[in-house]
């Protein structure tokens, strides 16, 4: 088991290599450089704008230096060598800031929950909890009931949820609800207390939720037939103890496998949430950082979610081996 | 067949009545069946009825849009749909000309939105064919070539597949956007090639593993043991016979190329609105949405269409995946 984490986390450096390589490549082919501003704002002048060049590196060639006695002496280089430092590099746009600060940092000595990253975990654990809070139990009571009109309605909103994107579903929503019946406020300022981020988290999760049910009705359906199940009702057990103790506990093994990779879509796959919603997470500053043309954000947020999903699938692999021993891990 | 049902009709015995029932019924072929099995599932065929809808609008767009998509009408501005007669705009109500209303500059929102059917029906299946012949050629060659490249390719693969796919196609399209490429076709051609550049994985792994499971079976030695050659086994073997899992794949994958168009144009990276009259592909639902947002209080109406259409697409192909996948696959249910 050691020896499988070991090689799996060892496969994950030329995984990142690769993500950082394309990244670098493409964010270097993107016209238009880190000192440009705005047209119509006062534009970096030239000298200064090569001060700024030579103190970030950004003289150097680009990926190997032929020039100087040293060949990886090189701006690609120098960004990997930041990287295993954890040092992202600076923001190109907000200036005095790295990016490593602006993702993990939270304001005025605030603990680190309260940073950008910490609030898009945050938000994406709520989702998680949403979803199986509402997910599994559906899914249950729709096996339990097969064929009556809980069930199909619960297989409508699962195939609704599983196709409709989430952000498609909180456009309507805040076209019914924020603009239409004036519920609520389309635009959120103040996220210190736990109410406004019920909404959002409950959209962004819906189609995990959605997903969730089916597995868990398809799963919970093919558990039934088994054998065991048949035994169990036999020798005289009580209904209630069938479904909780034999049932619930064997249908939930591809459940729990998919919750790795399930937070880590949450985590990523938020930023149109983020942004619809005014929320002041990573997603939202990726999105920003899009339309500043911010290229170190954008190369530090991309990297930041390659290795959350890089984590969260050998989190689910590790995982199957010990829920499910029939599963060797090799 | 005909001559022995002749003679035995005289005598009508047990045998002849089993023949009349099963034996003479022309064999159906595997896809007869799956298509039989498809027109009874009722979710499937909505679907398919949907599909075929959203691509006649998106063909015959310049004949069912009632305006020119770029005309803009300067006394029409900011109307609501014509059910809304007193809504967020005081200044005009809904009228029956512009059916879904207006935007800001007084383009009708209905023919733009029609206009929009085109860009995501040619994002759903450009990009598809491209992936189908790379996942294909990818998926064979490393399924049934040596194992030193089967592993070389499929590392490959591994390191495409660890990147998040959104997340790739946001990058290439801010990096390349305003270059030649990205000019091409108001962005379109770059959008084709950036949707299509990762997601061919998933479809080279299920072609392998196809290939890898079908190349042990008995009628594939049978077909080398006649002597047939690589290219024959791959191409009239061990290809249709993978061709079921490929279909649903693609049904499955179609809808997911127009949710990310609709993502790239909401963040206003996807193609670019064309004011020109003579453009194939004047708008998308990427775009109107972008635009229905930035004027989510003053006219929300013009998120609603686009919002709309990319459900309801999507929830057509999806009836319609899982229809293929309860036809060509009857076991799995």
């Amino acid at each position: 088991m050691t020896k499988y984490i070991v090689r799996r986390l060892l496969w994950m450096i030329p995984v990142i290599l690769v993500v950082t390589l394309i990244t670098f490549t493409l964010m270097h082919m993107a016209p238009g450089g880190p000192w440009d501003r705005d047209p119509g704002a006062r534009q970096v002048d030239a000298r200064t704008q090569q001060l700024l060049n030579t103190r970030f590196g950004l003289d150097k060639p680009l990926f190997f230096n032929f020039s100087d006695g040293n060949p990886l002496d090189s701006q690609f280089f120098g960004y990997l060598w930041g990287l295993v430092h954890l040092d992202l590099g600076p923001s190109y746009r907000i200036r005095g800031a790295d990016v490593q600060d602006l993702l993990f940092k939270a304001p005025e000595d605030k603990p680190w929950w309260e940073s950008k990253f910490g609030y898009s975990l945050r938000l994406g654990l709520y989702a998680l909890v949403f979803s199986i809070i509402i997910g599994i139990p559906l899914g249950i009571v729709a096996a339990l009931k097969q064929n009556t009109v809980v069930d199909y309605l619960s297989l409508f909103v699962a195939t609704f949820g599983v196709s409709v994107p989430s952000f498609v579903i909180a456009l309507f929503f805040i076209i019914i609800f924020a603009v239409g019946l004036h519920m609520v406020d389309i635009v959120i300022r103040d996220w210190s207390s736990f109410k406004p981020w019920i909404i959002p988290a409950a959209i962004l999760g819906f189609p995990t939720m959605a997903f969730l049910t089916r597995l868990t009705r398809s799963s919970m359906l093919d558990i039934m037939t088994q054998d065991y199940i048949r035994t169990a009702r036999s020798k005289g057990l009580h209904e209630r103890r069938v479904v909780m103790l034999h049932m619930l506990k064997n249908s939930l093994i591809p459940v729990i496998t998919i919750l790795g990779p399930a937070l880590a879509g949450l985590v990523t796959g938020s930023f149109i949430i983020e942004q619809i919603f005014g929320f002041p997470g990573i997603g939202r500053e990726f999105v920003l950082s899009i339309q500043r043309r911010d290229y170190s954000m954008i190369m530090g947020t991309t990297l930041l979610y390659a290795v959350l999903v890089a984590f969260a699938n050998l989190a689910v692999d590790i995982l199957y081996g010990f829920v499910d021993p029939r599963i060797k891990v090799e | 067949m005909a001559v022995t049902t002749q003679t035995q009709a005289k005598v009508p015995s047990g045998m002849a009545l089993l023949e009349d029932q099963f034996i003479k019924r022309p064999p159906r072929s595997l896809w007869s069946d799956a298509w039989r099995r498809l027109r009874n599932n009722t979710a499937a065929m909505a679907g398919l009825v949907v599909i075929i809808i959203f691509l006649l609008l998106a063909i015959f767009a310049p004949l069912l849009s009632p305006h020119n998509p770029v005309e803009f009408f300067p006394n029409n501005t900011y109307r609501p749909p014509f059910w809304v007669q007193n809504g967020v705009n005081p200044a005009a109500g809904g009228i029956a000309s512009f059916p879904l209303g207006t935007d800001s500059l007084g383009a009708d929102v209905f023919s733009r939105t029609i206009y929009g059917a085109r860009v995501s029906m040619v994002v759903g299946f450009i990009p598809m064919l491209i992936i189908l012949i790379v996942g294909l050629v990818i998926g064979v060659a490393a399924g049934y070539g040596s194992s030193r490249l089967d592993n070389l390719l499929m590392r490959f693969t591994d390191i495409v597949y660890a990147f998040p796919d959104l997340l790739f196609f946001i990058i290439v399209m801010v990096a390349l956007r305003d270059s030649w490429i990205g000019q091409l076709l108001n962005g379109l051609v770059l959008l084709f090639v950036a949707l299509a550049i990762v997601t061919w994985v998933g479809l080279a792994r299920l072609v392998r593993g196809q290939v890898l499971s079908l190349k042990e079976k008995e009628f594939v030695e049978a077909a080398r043991m006649v002597g047939a050659g690589n290219m024959r086994i791959m191409f009239r073997h061990l290809l249709p016979n993978s061709l079921g899992p490929i279909i649903v794949f693609t049904a499955f994958r179609i809808p997911n190329l127009i949710i990310s168009e609709a993502i790239l144009g909401y963040l206003g990276l996807g193609l670019r609105p064309s004011i020109n009259a003579h453009d194939i592909f004047i708008t998308s639902w990427g775009a109107l949405l972008l635009e229905g947002q930035t004027a989510i209080n003053a006219q929300p109406w013009i998120l609603l269409a686009p919002a709309i259409c990319v459900s309801l697409i999507v929830l057509a192909f999806n009836f319609l995946g899982d229809g293929l996948r309860d036809a060509l696959d009857p076991r799995s249910k």
